[in-house]
């Protein structure tokens, strides 16, 4: 009740936020209702929910569109998977090849770039691999595969267990053996699993930074948000599910969270939340920019692929 | 952090009340469903019988993972049950703790009825019992075993992560209000951030709730 009477007022201050709502209520049919008291469903990944950004933006959203905000977070790979079976209405993820062939295959529509931040290779103090010295992403892992110093992967594939399989196929040395444990679990998990056993791992920052107090370990390879390589470049996207295909989603409703997330106001929400003062995201939906639109790397003349 | 600390107690509260409203109401249910089956099983002579009982007995120790990933498939949108929406809502734990504590109730309650002494039945029929008296004579003498069936399976359904991780998503609104997040799920999710106090908080009324339970099973055990 008391979040309705706040999006009631929300609503009357700011006009755009009633002339959306305005037309999602005009165009839905009779059959569908109004929006409020309606629920979104979102798929997510564990690396933007356990950061509580969402917590954040969700809360806003609601109050703006009252509509409560449904978040499940897994995995990327889960996440992508459970919005093809069409159990959500709207994806936040981040693995670019991951998200491109979800869309290729007609399960997502409207893909916007949404913010990015970087990961980061973290390890014990002691670095005995060296990964301090190598300034590359490569490099670091071919460091801790040649010391077999132990690296826990995520082994999920979530975005981040993508990206560190991307790493080693660029990388001259092979993962495996046993200085090489896969968890199976979150980044969070995966994050304490590697203190506990003074090992390395590729974190994203934004987890990192946000769980940081707990543990020991150091970032040893920065991303390029420090000046790192920009092969641990983290960019976010976010999708609607095609209506076409699974029709008891609720199109009209992830839009509005797109347009919501990727509007001045979300962008700005985006850009100062705060982890033990210092920012996780940074936004990226501000200037247009072709290429979220299309599959990445893709050019005019290269024929479509 | 301090926005956290604010909403901290309606959270766990809200968090509490959807493990106790599932698990209550998947109890309830599958109570409904075993003693019935339960009391004729025990009162009927078949051939098979041990193995009915068997099967029983393995369903108590059913993974609870397995359990989530079944009814999952079944609720799934290509599945028997897809057109009800019913993936990551309360409506799908209460349905795998069913799942799960059914064997529970109906194995214990079938061991109390059968234990029940052949001479209590006996004599009911001796003096002119009609079927229905010797049944609630019968339900009478097992009561404590009956109700220690319900509290186990309860115990069970309160406990258990893997199943509800799995259809309920571990879901919560961003003020803090639990969809389909309860004790347990609450408990992985909050250690996965560093949380600890949150999860040591939740993991005590846990551990409260089933030895409250154990201790009433025990009590009643002991007559």
């Amino acid at each position: 009740m008391e979040y309705r009477r706040r999006a009631f007022l929300g609503a009357g201050a700011t006009g755009i936020a009633a002339a959306v709502a305005g037309c999602l209520n005009s165009s839905n049919d009779a059959s569908e209702g109004s929006i409020a008291g309606a629920e979104l469903a979102l798929a997510t990944t564990t690396s933007t929910y356990d950061t509580g950004l969402l917590d954040e933006i969700n809360a806003k959203f609601q109050d703006r569109f009252g509509v409560q905000v449904a978040p499940n977070a897994q995995g990327t790979g889960q996440a992508i998977q459970s919005a093809r079976d069409g159990h959500a209405d709207v994806i936040l993820v981040h693995a670019r090849s991951q998200e491109d062939e979800f869309m290729r295959d007609g399960y997502g529509v409207n893909r916007r770039d949404l913010m990015f931040n970087d990961f980061v290779v973290v390890g014990p103090s002691d670095d005995p691999a060296g990964v301090d010295d190598t300034g590359q992403a490569t490099a670091a892992l071919e460091a801790i595969a040649d010391a077999q110093a132990t690296f826990v992967s995520r082994g999920d594939d979530s975005g981040t267990h993508t990206k560190e399989m991307g790493i080693w196929a660029e990388a001259s040395s092979e993962p495996g053996g046993e200085w090489y444990q896969e968890t199976g679990d979150g980044m969070g998990d995966t994050l304490m699993i590697a203190d506990e056993s003074s090992a390395y791992t590729l974190a994203d920052r934004g987890t990192f930074l946000s769980m940081r107090d707990n543990f020991d370990l150091e970032i040893l390879l920065q991303g390029p948000i420090e000046g790192g390589p920009e092969l641990l470049a983290n960019p976010y996207g976010i999708m609607a599910v095609n209506p076409e295909i699974h029709d008891n989603v609720n199109y009209q409703l992830a839009m509005a969270y797109i347009g919501f997330f990727t509007s001045p106001e979300g962008q700005a929400l985006i850009a100062n939340y705060t982890a033990n003062g210092q920012q996780l995201f940074f936004p990226e939906a501000e200037d247009p920019d072709f290429q979220q639109y299309v599959p990445e790397g893709w050019q005019p003349d290269s024929g479509g692929e | 952090m301090p926005f956290e600390l604010i909403t901290e107690p309606n959270y766990l509260r809200s968090v509490i009340r959807v493990s106790l409203t599932v698990s209550l109401t998947a109890i309830f249910v599958s109570t409904l469903v075993s003693l019935p089956i339960a009391f004729l099983i025990g009162f009927a002579d078949f051939p098979g019988k041990r193995l009915v009982t068997a099967i029983i007995n393995t369903g108590m120790g059913f993974p609870s993972v397995a359990v989530g990933l079944f009814v999952l498939l079944f609720i799934s949108t290509d599945g028997p049950l897809g057109s009800l929406d019913l993936v990551y809502t309360p409506e799908a734990m209460i349905i795998s703790q069913c799942i799960l504590a059914a064997p529970v109730i109906t194995g214990v309650a079938l061991s109390a009825v059968e234990s029940v002494d052949d001479a209590v039945r006996d004599t009911a029929y001796g003096v002119g019992g009609t079927r229905t008296d010797v049944a609630l004579i019968t339900l009478k003498e097992a009561r404590y075993g009956v109700i220690t069936g319900i509290l186990a399976g309860f115990g069970r359904a309160i406990s258990e992560v893997g199943s509800v991780l799995i259809v309920g998503g571990n879901i919560a609104y961003a003020d803090g209000t639990s969809k389909t997040r309860t004790i347990t799920t609450a408990i992985t999710f909050e250690t996965r951030r560093g949380e600890f106090e949150t999860a040591l908080a939740l993991g005590a009324v846990l551990i409260v709730l089933v030895l409250l339970v154990n201790g009433i099973v025990m009590r009643l055990g002991g007559r």
